[in-house]
């Protein structure tokens, strides 16, 4: 390194210092009750327990400064979140026409390799208070073209009877999950969501999209006064949170339930159980051989339940979590209710488990380093071992499993008490058993990311 | 040369940055927990340092939008307090108003953090008075047991809210819009509003009984709520109570 590199290095090595300030805020709150946002936030968007004591409380602070009527009347809790950025996504073993352009070539597998400058979708919330112990959150969001559609809408009656055991909250919201994928560290598109969250086996036609995606129902939530005992109960619409009734004549099951306690010198603790109970339609009405939606039929039953702890070592925590998954024979082999006779032969209900186990350590509310492993385990084919699948390569044991991991890391270089910038870097992976769709080979994807994560 | 001294110039800031803002070494000591002043300093910045300021002088970056102002914790002067007026609180005192909050202000419940967490913001807030110190916290003010709450002590606290001059500051009907009430300020020349005893059952340092009577024997200092210890006897004290209590409203 030459003389001048060094100067210009710790040039920007001292502006840097002067530059960084203590984590201040997160908009929308910050604003309305003046609190830094690390208060709530491990590192941004990651809540602490005080910050989940806000939420369980309805976004309010119970100082009787919560109804809106105490703010000025020019402030509107609004947030927008966006993420230029660039990344790089590698497909491996996508299905390519020998030769372009001629879908008669034939195909073989390749591997797809994109890369370049891009957005992310448009996060545009509001929430907060309707008055004392009315909550809201309205979230319209767009993909990165600016499509919209309402990721979260709902109104929470809190404290019911004056029991903050009694929270019941009514519209499209994010289920009570274990550990929260909307609030997580990730942002790639192999890594910005839980493998588990949403997994459903090849060839599965269940419509459910995991207890990842937001749902349509009413949820029924409890907590103690620090959030130490929390329970969420939710029943929900069988749409998948799909607006508009596509698949909508049964009811889903959602629970969570978590207990932490306190371990000296190390941290909070937290263990809990969850569990989903719910049907999906196998086949729908048609008029001149068209699906009409609304009319679906042949419902079958699926559950997904499990385990979880969030473990803390000072500024080291680890969330482990544990799921097995079931789906009907009828979802699981693709086979209409209506035409029993269809199933292949052998077939069997899909099960399977995983877990994975995300690390994360917080050098400061402005610096938090992430990892993560994942896996899924099918433990119980649709198809017999052995069946040959349409492209000709035999089931096995293994045929889809997934092994995933994410490494990265958030620097948050500015933070105001009116706005969030995170730089963010990070890198995923994925690997697929056996659903290479010529070849039956595994099927390897990755993703890397870098870029600034603001909030406003 | 040059180059070096930069880089050195550099480590040093960044090394004494931190270290600027923990004036001094304190410790907290709450029935079996000890708080230390180093971890406490963590955790003022991650939660406290928005509204009481990085120097603890109630000047972060959210005070001009609060009201009522954030504690000037160099002052050494604390509102809730179970020792006379004048006095420095007990650790116990401080962390009592971490978990509960101060009603009515922008001061929410730090319940959510753990035990040792409170204890350790505790003797990371004792560094910023030269107070802690130089002084240590007067005996604890005693509260005698509650008497009856009948309709005759109510009536008696009725008189002593006149006699108290308790009126003048907080109104007739409790409501904080006494004749005094436009003119009063707090210890940094603040206007300050007195408690409206009809909004509920919470009040600023507590909400038992038991509490009501600490505030009036010990007063609320930095404010111009004075401490009646001298002026009430403990029956008297309790018939207030009893009286204040049928002016509130239940809490929603």
């Amino acid at each position: 390194m030459n003389t001048a590199s060094c100067k210009r290095l710790a040039t920007g090595l001292l502006l840097l210092i002067v530059l960084c300030r203590p984590a201040q805020s997160i908009p929308a709150f910050a604003r309305k009750y003046g609190l830094p946002c690390s208060a709530c936030h491990e590192a941004w968007p990651k809540l602490n327990n005080f910050g989940q004591v806000f939420k369980d409380n309805g976004y309010q602070l119970k100082n009787e400064r919560d109804a809106p009527i105490f703010q000025h009347p020019a402030y509107f809790p609004v947030t927008f979140r966006i993420t230029p950025q660039w990344h790089r996504e590698s497909n491996g073993r996508m299905p390519v026409d020998l030769t372009p352009g001629s879908a008669t070539s034939g195909l073989v597998e390749r591997q797809i390799n994109t890369s370049g400058f891009d957005l992310s979708g448009l996060d545009l919330w509001t929430a907060g208070t309707l008055y004392n112990n009315i909550s809201f959150l309205v979230l319209p969001s767009s993909d990165a073209t600016g499509a919209f559609h309402f990721e979260s809408a709902w109104v929470r009656f809190d404290n019911l009877f004056k029991s903050q055991w009694l929270n019941l909250k009514f519209g499209k919201h994010e289920l009570d999950t274990p550990i929260s994928e909307k609030r997580f560290l990730a942002l790639t598109a192999n890594g910005g969501f839980y493998q588990l969250y949403h997994f459903t086996p090849p060839g599965d036609s269940n419509t459910f999209g995991g207890i990842g995606n937001n749902q349509l129902g009413v949820e029924l939530m409890g907590h103690s006064r620090n959030s130490y005992t929390r329970y969420a109960v939710s029943l929900l619409s069988s749409n998948n949170g799909q607006v508009s009734l596509p698949t909508s004549r049964t009811y889903d099951v959602y629970a969570n339930f978590n207990q932490a306690f306190e371990l000296s010198g190390l941290g909070l603790q937290r263990v809990g159980v969850y569990g989903y109970v719910g049907q999906s339609p196998t086949y729908f009405l048609t008029a001149n051989g068209t699906a009409i939606p609304g009319a679906d039929r042949g419902n079958k039953p699926f559950y997904r339940a499990g385990a979880y702890g969030i473990w803390y070592i000072r500024k080291l925590d680890f969330s482990t979590l544990y799921m097995h998954g079931y789906d009907n024979v009828f979802l699981g082999t693709g086979t209409p209710a209506n035409q029993p006779g269809t199933l292949p032969a052998g077939a069997h209900g899909p099960s399977w488990n995983g877990g994975f186990v995300e690390i994360h350590y917080t050098v400061s509310p402005q610096f938090i380093l992430v990892g993560r492993y994942e896996l899924i385990r099918m433990s119980h084919q649709a198809l017999p071992v052995g069946a040959i699948l349409s492209n000709g390569t035999p089931v096995t044991g293994d045929f889809g499993n997934i092994d995933a991991w994410v490494a990265g890391y958030r620097w948050y270089p500015i933070m105001s008490s009116r706005a969030g910038l995170a730089w963010h870097q990070e890198y995923a992976h994925v690997r697929t058993r056996g659903t290479a769709p010529i070849s039956g080979r595994d099927v390897p994807t990755s993703s890397y990311l870098m870029g600034f994560d603001l909030d406003f | 040369m040059l180059v070096k001294t930069y880089i050195a110039c550099a480590l040093v800031l960044a090394c004494a940055l931190p270290l600027s803002t923990a004036p001094s070494v304190e410790q907290s000591h709450i029935d079996g927990l000890s708080g230390d002043s180093g971890r406490g300093n963590l955790l003022y910045r991650r939660y406290c340092i928005g509204c009481h300021g990085r120097e603890g002088d109630g000047m972060g970056e959210n005070a001009p939008y609060l009201d009522p102002k954030p504690r000037d914790f160099t002052a050494g002067v604390f509102k809730c307090r179970s020792t006379p007026t004048g006095s420095l609180p007990l650790d116990s005192d401080l962390f009592t108003t971490i978990g509960r909050g101060i009603h009515a202000s922008a001061m929410p419940s730090w319940i959510a953090l753990m035990p040792q967490q409170r204890a350790d913001l505790v003797a990371f807030i004792k560094t910023f008075s030269p107070r802690f110190q130089q002084e240590k916290p007067q005996a604890v003010v005693p509260i005698p047991s509650e008497t009856p709450n009948t309709k005759d002590s109510t009536d008696r606290g009725k008189k002593l809210y006149q006699k108290m001059e308790c009126w003048k500051c907080h109104g007739e009907q409790g409501k904080g819009n006494g004749p005094s009430a436009p003119t009063l300020t707090d210890s940094k020349e603040q206007r300050i509003v007195p408690y409206d005893f009809t909004t509920g059952e919470r009040l600023k340092c507590g909400q038992t009984n038991e509490d009501l009577y600490r505030i009036f024997m010990t007063g609320l200092d930095g404010t111009p709520m004075p401490s009646y210890l001298a002026d009430l006897k403990p029956d008297e004290a309790w018939d207030l109570v009893h009286f204040l209590r049928t002016l509130q409203k239940p809490t929603r």
